[in-house]
């Protein structure tokens, strides 16, 4: 049940509508410092990584503010 | 750094030389179509991927709200749609939404129904147009917004390397020690 639970949560999460703007941010934001595609796509990367990682990063302050104030 | 005619570019192993070809007209280019201005200067494989990354993001949003989240509208406070500034960026898929609010404005029906039609006055009293279509898209048509704006900015970015050329990151830089501040600058 709980697993059930769980994957429909993450299936219906709303938070997938980030990825396609993180793919194209980090991919224009990539394009703008390189001109080949190679280092373009290894920029892009490392920004995606970034980006994801700061928003986790703040989720889990969210988090964790909500744990001690309930 | 960018001059009139080109733009030298130092990745890791290896110098570019950039054709910008000029400069101006591609960032016209770029702007009315994102990645037109690039294809112009012959940057074929960035000119493509501008192409599919901002115009995929923006008919993405465009169709989350049902072709109403991208609509001129600066009628102050209610309906003041500065949005449609950023969406702006991204040239001429957003001008049926001109073509849409001067027909209203002229009081002439819309084109192709209510495509990028603005909403007309709102009204807090009662059910307006602009309620029906928050009604009808839900959380969409706020996602659907932020999708497009995102859009119109990342051509402005578009637009600064068709003109400029790419702003190269060399990836040495982080290596290298800080300049010393007790050094005295060099005299001219």
């Amino acid at each position: 049940m709980f697993p059930t639970l769980l994957a429909a949560s993450i299936w219906h999460n709303q938070l997938w509508y980030l990825l396609p703007l993180v793919v194209s941010i980090s991919l224009v934001y990539g394009a703008t410092r390189h001109e080949l595609m190679q280092p373009i796509l290894a920029n892009a990367l490392h920004t995606a990584l970034w980006i994801l990682g700061f928003m986790a990063i703040i989720a889990a302050i969210l988090i964790g503010v909500n744990w001690v104030a309930s | 750094m960018a001059n009139e005619q080109s733009a030298s570019a130092t990745a890791a192993t290896e110098v570019l030389h950039v054709d910008l070809r000029q400069p101006g007209v591609a960032a016209i280019w770029a702007w009315l179509w994102p990645g037109a201005g690039h294809i112009y200067q012959g940057r074929y494989a960035k000119g493509i991927l501008y192409m599919v990354c901002i115009l995929g993001t923006w008919f993405f949003g465009l169709g989350m709200g049902n072709g109403h989240v991208v609509y001129a509208s600066f009628d102050w406070p209610d309906n003041f749609r500065w949005h449609y500034v950023l969406q702006l960026g991204v040239g001429l898929p957003a001008a049926p939404a001109i073509v849409q609010a001067v027909r209203v404005n002229n009081h002439r029906e819309p084109l192709l129904v209510d495509f990028m039609a603005p909403p007309g006055p709102v009204d807090p009293e009662r059910f307006d147009t602009l309620a029906r279509w928050h009604g009808e898209s839900h959380m969409f048509f706020e996602l659907g917004t932020l999708y497009t704006v995102v859009a119109g900015l990342l051509n402005i970015l578009a637009i600064y390397d068709a003109y400029a050329g790419p702003v190269i990151g060399h990836p040495d830089d982080d290596k290298r020690p800080p300049p010393d501040k007790n050094k005295e600058p060099a005299k001219t």
